[in-house]
């Protein structure tokens, strides 16, 4: 494989044809990479040319270049947002001094930590959503599907670069290990619960977009501000390609609820049995499913109290979401944070110092950002006049992580018995049923402008093209 | 300037709040920072945006690319948007006989218009482009001739493009650009490169589907290094035959009147002379088909030498009675050098004449270099007419009659 001209092959601007070291790195992970893709990327879609968003360089021009391609061929680019001269680092311990360009070595292993955790979910969710083009509602989202897959393989490709080009020895073992763990798997599962659960159908793809690359969106917001220059400007980079990924979830779910609404106004009715029998998803259904995504992702944030979280911060290594529009000084020693916590039947809140309360910050920032999002999902009944909101569940709702693991709250964030918690979890969490009825509409619609019933066409295509467009030719 | 302000129309940028996601894309790309946010919406500032179209590709949504023509003082607020559920309607302009300046489309700086003149005839623009429903259309090579002789640091070409089945309506004075095949260094697709359209509204040959275009090919940059600009080197060298991908047509204010007895002073420089050929072979065709109104045409064209002005066979076969020529020659050899500035002052009584006739338009076209000149001329020869050179720029500027293109 020597004879590939990586500085060529691979779109970058870090001139990897000038670091032979690097180059000999990515040289031998590269057909490992591939071989990945072979084995567990998206199925049957060798030899599909897909209407691809391609980024090939950072500017705005170079942003966005769209043309059919092979997946396998993908250009998987390397891309770090310009430096800024004299960038200063803007919170912790080291704050107001001069970003590192290089991983100073007492940091070194929590860098890599953190590297290896945001790589990890990258092919991981490739892997959850690998069988997902089989049973696609439309050609349009099945190449929104394979968009999200190339572009989780460039933000691999991302850290990789990292873990190659500032952790020696110990990043490329790494590197290695991130195509070797496979999510789901019981002997070498993916590092973070959320991307060992299957992405069994298309809602659920839909909502994890939404709500768990959300999770991406506020992990890479809080890297952006790293003290760890090629850290920040990477993830600079990676949320502009988040934003697809989220968009898709949005707008997915978005669509579902529209073709509920239209289905519920011709039939006039709300009920449950009637609508699934017209093969819609009913909106109680819907709200389960969200409860679901959302209590399984808000644990992605952490422990609300944790020593690492502060750790991380004070030594710059993540920041907090939007850091310079906070007006605080950025260091907290001071400050308090008040998390919540399960007490004598109830929930009651509890002061506790910021710097170790970070991930319920970030948590916070994260279920605002949710929250707003919904409530546009709601504008779509209220404007179809349908008299039913979706709810995002109670912050301790389904909790598996830190104070609140296993506190029996309900949506509505009342606290009940083991028992009653227990007997009550189907209208809460989507049950096999629900499942099993949600998979019975998936099946493959993948005609130009075609859409299966469940999902209302959307308001345009992509890149101004048509909607009846051949974003995905198979060959 | 309130009566400019009343009637000028701007492409408003709005983003449509029913399909934003709120990802924050466009706000962290905007170089001017024009975009901005509350809970419920991201907005564009109608007074920072200056349509650099940055934030369109990044958009996962489709969402920002979205236009409205608004009167500039009927602009929807950033207070307004922020509230709103949906877009407006295009709503009916108070002036719909007022083009709207496109984006990408400069005004020609403080002192040249930025509206087209009131007789002119309704253009069409961006139809084909990253931001239009289709992103370029295709049009064939027919016709590629050298019309000057080969210097040896420059080659100038006239190229005629025929447009087959698609509708790609241009007007004297507005431009295309043409997608050079192939990717720069660094590893992106060229830009468009613009050129001025060099024939009239009814075809390079009257009744076809074809428009021309000039082309110069700098072969050495001043140091004497060769240099090779991709796009003029493509077209310059492109077969009959070829295809090439074109977009536009660009361009809403830089047009001509058609009112009777308007009057055109054409200025330019090299290539910039392309819109001037448009204008004048428009109302050459209506002087021969009998439909000419009348109005004088006057032409101050510079170039290096003879050799390197384009069309000046042509040019001189037409009837001093329908336009006068004025050439200057910066690099004549047993000549004094001249620019186009010192042929205007020496026409001075005439000029003086036209820039306070309210049916006299001028167009300025070519290097930027000359536009200084030129202004400061058309100043001079104002003070020496006692006209006061402040007050006659700016009826200029409000009556659409000086139009400046300059690169």
């Amino acid at each position: 494989m020597s004879g590939i001209n990586y500085s060529e092959k691979i779109p970058n601007n870090v001139n990897l044809g000038e670091d032979r070291t690097l180059q000999r790195a990515l040289e031998q992970w590269q057909p490992n990479f591939v071989s990945w893709w072979d084995d567990i990327g998206p199925e049957g879609s060798t030899d599909s040319d897909v209407y691809l968003r391609t980024a090939v360089s950072v500017d705005p021009q170079g942003w966005a270049q769209f043309g059919h391609v092979k997946m396998r061929d993908y250009r998987w680019g390397i891309f770090l947002n310009p430096a800024k001269e004299e960038r200063t680092i803007d919170f912790g311990d080291h704050k107001g001094e001069k970003a590192w360009t290089d991983v100073p070595g007492e940091y070194r292993a929590n860098l890599r930590r953190i590297i290896v955790t945001q790589g990890d979910t990258e092919p991981a969710s490739v892997e959850q959503q690998r069988h997902l083009g089989l049973t696609a509602p439309s050609m349009y989202d099945l190449r929104n599907l394979y968009q999200i897959n190339v572009e989780e393989g460039r933000h691999l490709w991302a850290m990789v670069y990292l873990l190659h080009k500032h952790f020696g020895r110990d990043g490329r073992e790494e590197a290695d290990a991130l195509l070797e763990r496979r999510s789901g798997d019981e002997d070498n599962p993916r590092i973070l619960g959320a991307f060992n659960e299957t992405t069994p159908d298309w809602l659920s793809f839909f909502m994890f977009t939404y709500f768990t690359d959300r999770d991406g969106k506020f992990q890479l917001a809080a890297l952006t501000e790293s003290a760890f220059d090629p850290l920040a400007r990477t993830t600079k980079f990676m949320l502009t390609e988040e934003a697809h990924h989220m968009f898709v979830g949005e707008s997915g779910v978005s669509r579902t609820i529209q073709r509920t609404a239209q289905v519920m106004n011709e039939l006039k009715t709300d009920d449950v049995n009637k609508l699934r029998a017209a093969g819609v998803i009913d909106l109680p259904t819907l709200q389960r499913y969200l409860n679901f995504h959302f209590s399984v992702t808000i644990d992605l944030f952490g422990a609300d109290e944790s020593s690492n979280a502060a750790t991380f911060y004070s030594t710059g290594l993540k920041g907090r979401y939007e850091e310079g529009k906070r007006d605080d000084d950025h260091v907290l020693k001071d400050k308090t944070y008040p998390v919540l916590i399960a007490k004598d039947g109830g929930l009651e809140t509890k002061e506790v110092p910021m710097l170790n309360a970070l991930n319920e910050v970030l948590r916070d920032d994260y279920i605002k950002d949710s929250v707003a999002g919904v409530e546009r999902w709601n504008k779509v009944l209220t404007k179809a006049g349908i008299p039913f909101q979706l709810r995002v569940p109670h912050k301790a709702f389904n909790r598996n992580i830190g104070a609140l693991k296993g506190a029996n709250v309900t949506p509505a964030g009342e606290v009940v018995s083991d028992a009653e918690w227990k007997g009550r979890a189907g209208e809460w969490l989507p049950s096999n049923e629900d499942r099993a009825f949600v998979a019975s509409l998936m099946g493959r619609v993948v005609e130009p402008g075609k859409f299966a019933n469940w999902i209302a066409p959307p308001a345009m295509g992509v890149n101004r093209m048509p909607i009846e467009f051949d974003y995905v030719r198979f060959n | 300037m309130s009566d400019l302000a009343e009637t000028t129309v701007i492409n408003q940028h709005l983003i449509d709040p029913e399909i934003c996601i709120r990802c924050n894309t466009c706000e962290a790309t905007c170089p001017i920072g024009a975009i901005t946010h509350n809970d419920l919406n991201y907005v564009v500032d109608a007074s920072k945006c200056n349509s650099c179209m940055d934030c369109i590709s990044p958009c996962p949504t489709g969402s920002i690319d979205n236009w409205r023509q608004v009167l500039r003082e009927q602009a929807y607020s950033v207070d307004d948007q922020l509230t709103w559920d949906e877009l407006p309607e295009q709503g009916e302009l108070a002036a719909p006989d007022v083009a709207a300046p496109s984006p990408n489309t400069s005004g020609g700086g403080s002192v040249g218009a930025t509206i087209a003149p009131k007789s002119a005839a309704q253009p069409q623009t961006l139809l084909f482009g990253p931001s239009a429903a289709t992103p370029y259309a295709r049009a064939t090579v027919v016709g590629n001739h050298r019309v000057t002789d080969v210097g040896h640091d420059y080659d100038t070409h006239h190229i005629v493009l025929d447009f087959g089945e698609t509708h790609f309506p241009v007007l004297e004075g507005q431009s295309l650009g043409i997608l050079a095949p192939g990717v720069d260094a660094a590893g992106r697709p060229h830009h468009a490169r613009q050129y001025s359209i060099a024939s009239p509204r009814h075809g390079e040959r009257p009744g076809y589907n074809n428009l021309s275009i000039t082309v110069k090919r700098v072969l050495e940059d001043h140091a004497g290094n060769p240099v090779r600009g991709v796009a003029s080197n493509y077209l310059c060298d492109a077969a009959v035959g070829d295809t090439v991908q074109v977009v536009g047509p660009f361009g809403s204010s830089f047009l001509m009147p058609n009112h009777a007895n308007s009057h055109l002073v054409m200025i330019c420089t090299g290539t910039g002379s392309a819109p001037m050929r448009g204008m004048t072979e428009w109302r050459r065709r209506l002087l021969h088909a009998g439909t000419y109104e009348g109005g004088e045409l006057h032409l101050f064209f510079g170039a290096r030498s003879k050799a390197e002005l384009p069309y000046f066979g042509p040019l001189k076969k037409l009837p001093s009675e329908f336009i006068t020529t004025h050439l200057a020659l910066s690099r004549e050899p047993d000549q004094p050098k001249q620019y186009v500035q010192d042929v205007m002052r020496a026409q001075a009584p005439e000029l003086a004449r036209l820039m306070a006739d309210p049916h006299a338009y001028f167009y300025v076209c070519g290097l930027k270099a000359m536009e200084e000149g030129v202004l400061t001329a058309m100043a001079d020869i104002c003070a020496a007419h006692q006209l006061d050179w402040a007050q006659v720029a700016g009826d200029m500027k409000r009556d659409a009659r000086l139009h400046l293109e300059t690169y």
